[in-house]
């Protein structure tokens, strides 16, 4: 069975001017130890859905369950299972690196001698170690990613959520970031689900494709095969598949990763 | 329920850390009301303020609501820096206790503003306030209710604006009427009719009437029963409305 799937899953927000219809019915799946890139050019609905699937935004149609447990009526069970890593990291910048991986575990609900320990072993694993008595503010932009994934990761979960993970990163930073995510996956079979809009690293990262468009799903499938459907051979560019399916890139005037 | 006071224990835990890390930041909200008792006080020494006590039984337990009042609403400002920071969202995402991350931060701030209320009264002590000390520990009492039930609607509008820019003038614009009209700095009963009249419509009134009763050594009152029905109704309805803008929202 799928550890992360999705059916039908909507969202419409009700505004002054009416109602917006932000996703409009979302069909996914993710299996153990797969890397799933989410794409879709801005304002597809790709936020949405993550606040949805994360239980920060309840849907208000259609159904998800992410290992095994609903998101509507055991979203407890949902935070339990899944890992999420926003964009923003979600660090405070005057807490030192060990305070907020202590704290991370023990929301996880874990004994404060096993967050200590998980603490270490964690900091010990992302090459952390050094700097777990510095501020959070004093690290590094890849350092600050090594990080807010550790906090992602604090209590092993079974999917881990990432939000344009790479972005603001150098090039070393990011492919060091690629090779983690990789590395997380292949040792603990951690189901990864990630947006970004750079079609590079999805091309790199993931083992398949959903790119969404105007609230829905639009095309499906390992980077390879579609570029084969839409670009015509596997060794066309992603962006050009990109661009057949949405009629668009996929962020303005960003398609490169920054400091290229 | 275990895993509710441990979360809350955690959530105070990381916010009390976070404020003794910043001494300055722990004496500046006494500074307003001191300079009051400082400069303020004197001036109404040998007014007939109250029939009975002095006229500091009638003004201190004023600065000590007014301490709550504008430390408490402004509390809201460390929670929009959170957010942007996304600090509120990684938390949301765990399984920690939503009341929980409600509780942790209303206790630590009514602990902060206790004890700047304790340095007040010292002050005031030195100035010549004598007053019994059930009263002043009834006034402390009621520091604490007003800063859990403030803090809360601070947080929970806090949560709903995006800007610090957006928050400060509506606070400002919240606590300048309700300093006036409840009577902080002269009771209410001096003035004409309809300001009596008005004042009756805003709930700290009858928290700043009891917290005078208590400093006179009147504890069986009306006044101090209509003061702890209007706390706690205060209580019960903003943490209500907070702990629903942190199950719901936040952006």
């Amino acid at each position: 069975m799928a550890v992360l799937s999705a059916s039908g899953l909507a969202r419409t927000f009700t505004t002054p001017r009416g109602p917006v219809e932000a996703v409009r019915g979302i069909d996914l799946t993710a299996e153990r130890g797969e890397i799933l890139g989410f794409l879709g050019p801005n304002g597809a609905g790709k936020t949405t859905t993550l606040r949805m699937l994360t239980t920060l935004l309840t849907p208000t149609g259609g159904t998800a369950t992410v290992a095994g447990c609903d998101l509507v009526r055991d979203p407890l069970g949902v935070r339990r299972a899944s890992g999420y890593v926003a964009q923003s990291g979600g660090v405070d910048p005057n807490v030192s690196v060990r305070e907020e991986l202590v704290t991370q575990a023990r929301l996880y609900r874990l004994g404060k001698a096993e967050a200590a320990s998980r603490t270490e072993e964690l900091a010990a694993d992302l090459g952390l170690t050094g700097l777990l008595d510095r501020k959070t503010a004093t690290l590094s932009g890849g350092q600050r990613r090594r990080l807010d994934l550790a906090m992602g990761l604090t209590h092993r979960p079974q999917v881990l959520f990432l939000d344009e993970p790479t972005t603001g990163l150098d090039p070393g930073s990011r492919a060091d970031l690629w090779d983690l995510v990789r590395r997380i996956r292949t040792e603990h079979g951690t189901t990864v689900f990630l947006t970004t809009h750079y079609l590079d690293e999805a091309d790199a990262l993931a083992d398949r494709l959903v790119i969404v468009d105007q609230g829905v799903v639009v095309a499906e499938g390992t980077p390879d095969a579609l570029k084969r459907a839409h670009a015509g051979s596997a060794a066309a560019s992603l962006q050009d598949a990109f661009l057949a399916v949405t009629g668009r890139s996929a962020a303005s005037g960003d398609r490169t990763p920054v400091a290229v | 329920m275990s895993s509710f006071l441990s979360d809350t224990a955690l959530i105070f835990g990381r916010y009390a850390r976070q404020t003794l890390r910043s001494r300055l930041q722990m004496l500046f909200g006494v500074l307003m009301p001191l300079l009051y008792l400082l400069f303020f006080g004197p001036l109404l020494t040998d007014l007939p303020l109250s029939s009975t006590g002095s006229s500091w039984q009638v003004l201190v337990p004023g600065l000590l609501l007014q301490l709550g009042l504008f430390g408490a609403s402004f509390c809201g400002f460390g929670i929009i820096l959170e957010k942007q920071y996304g600090v509120v969202e990684r938390m949301r995402v765990t399984p920690v206790s939503r009341l929980a991350l409600l509780l942790g931060r209303v206790l630590r701030d009514a602990a902060l503003f206790v004890f700047q209320a304790v340095l007040l009264v010292l002050a005031a002590l030195v100035m010549g306030l004598r007053a019994p000390l059930p009263g002043i520990l009834i006034g402390f009492a009621f520091v604490a209710v007003l800063t859990v039930a403030l803090a809360s609607l601070s947080y929970a509008l806090a949560l709903k604006v995006h800007t610090p820019q957006e928050f400060g003038p509506v606070i400002n614009s919240l606590t300048m009427p309700s300093m006036l009209l409840s009577g902080l700095m002269l009771p209410m009963t001096l003035g004409p009719k309809w300001l009596d009249v008005l004042s009756h419509f805003m709930p700290l009134r009858y928290l700043v009437d009891a917290v005078r009763a208590a400093f006179v050594g009147s504890y069986a009152s009306s006044a101090m029963l209509h003061g702890v029905l209007a706390a706690l109704v205060l209580v019960t309805v903003s943490m209500t409305l907070c702990t629903r803008a942190f199950r719901r929202s936040a952006a």
